[in-house]
């Protein structure tokens, strides 16, 4: 017989054990899927996430790739450990790219190593600025964060439409929805000659390493932890409630806020309307699939920016359709909220019974 | 002897070089970068269209389809020229920064991009599509065909090509009836089922009985058979969509270009070029008119396509006003292409502002 038993506590093993398994029956779906659609599975396995990684320049550009994913990973992990859902990085980071972006315009065609680290700070404040809305409409207002997160995604995507295509845009550009190119003085400094590998990098590991540090060696950290477990207990402890949500919105804004930075001053170098192909929402799978553990979530933001470009690749190569890419996306978390039965349950064999 | 040997000698030489050439033109690999999935049966679908009439002449093509315009399309661009395609085809307006720098580090790699306007570099073209012929002709239909004198139109974004379109289709329109104005809402999307049925439902409200589209999706002209007023078909021929309401559809017809400079490349003529074709040239082409128009009717919008397709009629011949009443194109003079180009003021007869 097969006994379904309630764990007295969940498994720690098994916490960081979920996500391994979760990829491995992503893949062995995904491949099941493959064959059903008549294609030939480890074939097709292969050139989604071996064959565009197998070179220096396909490295980097899963480097460059995850680089926003994690970033904004980073920034979630502080609002989801301490039970704030926070679903709006994609309207952070839109709003940290416009803030920076106008910056850098302020500063088209001039010179001077004072104006990177002006661009960078306006994306880190203006991710910072929209994520205090929900942040007070919470703890002021008692809103719902959730609604008022996601639907500040669309308002900044209209505002940075509008200003696209009215007074940014390119006046030499015939009217299309774009603004100038930036400065070479406001852009992130490439890493190596031919690939597009850029500076954000170093803000993406700067953010882990801090963010290690919060969690496990500060008493924010520890109050964040307990505020995750239990609110009430927070409240008995006599933690200030409120001043932390602001806080882990805040962090959570500014990391956004980068990675639209990262975007627009490094591979993109102008404002236009798709500044983001969803980085922000692909970024909760990526910090659930990684425990919301910085180490995790670099592990978790490579094996989600692999299957953009595996996508891709798996297109031009087997004419397989691109949007099994978003397909492998959501298996993951799938795959992960699944498994996630067997933290507070285990499965017994017993014998029969008689 | 030595004449004859000389003579074989030369006759076996064309006949490998001809034998190299055709080898050549056989490898010639083509790829296109959609911006859309290939069954919108808008934009992207008309470009595979093209794709295919380019394999059916013999050349083996690739695509990638919903590439983003962000920092994305760059990659995919690279990846293609890196693995032996020879001409690739980037079919929406926000690839072109990527384009043209993707052209720069593959000088061997023909690089074709759709509705831009940038070639900084001798491998890359441009091209486009003069939709507003259509639309002059569209615009004639619905201006004999409306009853309450109210015409929708529901338009994507505010930028130079869909301005052109509405005042092109508006101007047609007035022609045949002054009465008429033109109603636009702004979808702010080029595709999007759920935004264009809510932009339709919204004009019919408004007492439109005919509604056009600068969107892609068939949910427009499905909403129009539902409500009982008429529609056109955008981008391919949407009448199956919709049988009763499509009077006709601006089909874009991508497959001779694209098959043109494809042959281009595998002779060594291709050379750069900024092409804006019309009905003339067969980029733009008008589907079969509905029995719903009376035969004057059909027989008119027939001579205005073949006056528009032998340039005898423009659709901008002034005089032509805009909103305030300033004169935009003087009598008897014709709009260039620079002012087609940058156009961003509403002529007379349209309805509320352009968004800023």
């Amino acid at each position: 017989m097969i006994k379904i038993v309630k764990r007295d506590q969940p498994s720690r093993a098994i916490f960081f054990l979920t996500p391994i398994l979760a990829i491995f029956l992503t893949l062995v779906a995904g491949g099941l899927i493959f064959y059903i659609i008549g294609f030939k599975p480890f074939e097709a396995l292969k050139f989604f996430f071996i064959v565009p990684i197998a070179d220096m320049y396909g490295f980097s550009e899963l480097l460059l790739k995850a680089t926003p994913l994690c970033l904004i990973a980073i920034g979630l992990s502080f609002c989801f450990k301490s039970n704030n859902w926070n679903i709006g990085a994609e309207g952070q980071l839109t709003f940290g790219a416009i803030v920076s972006g106008g910056v850098a315009l302020i500063f088209y065609e001039q010179e001077g190593f004072y104006i990177l680290p002006i661009v960078i700070l306006a994306g880190a404040i203006g991710g910072m600025l929209y994520a205090s809305i929900p942040a007070i409409l919470k703890t002021y207002f008692n809103t719902n964060e959730i609604l008022v997160s996601l639907m500040l995604v669309y308002v900044s995507k209209l505002i940075l439409d509008y200003l696209v295509v009215g007074p940014w845009s390119n006046p030499e550009g015939f009217n299309f929805p774009e603004t100038r190119q930036f400065s070479d003085s406001a852009r992130l400094p490439i890493l190596f000659e031919g690939l597009r590998i850029h500076a954000g990098i170093f803000l993406a590991l700067a953010a882990v390493v801090a963010s290690w540090f919060i969690f496990y060696k500060t008493y924010l950290g520890f109050q964040m932890k307990v505020s995750g477990f239990s609110l009430k207990t927070a409240k008995y402890a006599g933690y200030k409630g409120k001043k932390m949500i602001i806080l882990v919105f805040l962090i959570s804004g500014a990391c956004a806020g980068l990675a639209g930075v990262g975007e627009i001053t490094g591979p993109i170098g102008q404002l236009h309307r798709e500044v983001s192909p969803d980085y922000g929402f692909t970024a909760i799978i990526v910090a659930f699939l990684g425990r919301l553990h910085p180490i995790g979530i670099i592990f978790a933001s490579l094996i989600v920016a692999i299957t953009y470009l595996g996508a891709e690749t798996a297109q031009i190569f087997m004419q397989i359709p691109k949007y099994t890419g978003q397909v492998f996306q959501g298996m993951i978390l799938f795959f992960l909220l699944a498994s996630d039965y067997l933290l507070f349950f285990k499965i017994k064999f017993t014998g029969l019974k008689k | 002897m030595h004449k004859i040997f000389i003579r074989s000698f030369v006759s076996s030489l064309v006949f490998l070089f001809t034998l190299t050439v055709a080898a050549v033109a056989k490898d010639v690999k083509a790829a296109f970068v959609y911006i859309g999935p290939t069954g919108d049966h808008g934009w992207t679908y008309q470009h595979d269209v093209g794709r295919k009439a380019v394999e059916a002449a013999g050349f083996k093509t690739t695509y990638v389809e919903g590439v983003p315009e962000s920092a994305d399309a760059e990659r995919v661009l690279r990846q293609l020229a890196n693995s032996g395609h020879d001409v690739i085809f980037t079919t929406s307006f926000g690839y072109m920064n990527p384009t043209n720098k993707v052209a720069k580090e593959f000088p061997n790699v023909k690089f074709e991009h759709a509705t831009g306007y940038k070639r900084e570099h001798p491998n890359v073209s441009t091209y486009a599509a003069r939709f507003y012929e259509g639309r002059a002709i569209l615009g004639t239909i619905a201006g004999t065909m409306t009853k309450s004198n109210v015409i929708g139109y529901v338009a994507s974004f505010p930028i130079p090509e869909v301005i052109r379109g509405i005042n092109s289709f508006t101007l047609a329109a007035q022609k045949v009836n002054p009465n008429i104005k033109t109603k636009i809402v702004w979808a702010f999307t080029w595709y999007d089922p759920g935004k264009e049925s809510e932009a339709a439902k919204a004009l019919i409200d408004q007492g439109a009985d005919i509604i056009a589209q600068h969107t892609d999706s068939t949910a427009i002209v499905q909403i129009a058979e539902k409500a009982g007023v008429y529609a056109f078909g955008q981008a391919s021929d949407m009448d199956k969509f919709a049988p009763k309401a499509v009077l006709t559809s601006v089909e874009n017809n991508w497959g001779p270009y694209y098959v043109e400079r494809v042959k281009a490349v595998a002779n060594g003529t291709w050379s750069q070029k900024d092409t804006w074709h019309g009905i003339g040239d067969g980029m733009v082409v008008i589907s079969d008119l509905d029995s719903a128009m009376p035969s004057d009717l059909q027989a008119k919008v027939k001579k205005l396509q073949a006056d528009l397709a032998s340039g005898k009629v423009h659709a901008f011949t002034g005089p032509i006003y805009d909103q305030k009443g300033d004169l935009m194109v003087a009598a008897g003079k014709t709009a260039d292409d620079g002012m087609l180009a940058g156009m961003m003021t509403y002529v007379k007869g349209v309805e509320g502002d352009i968004p800023k």
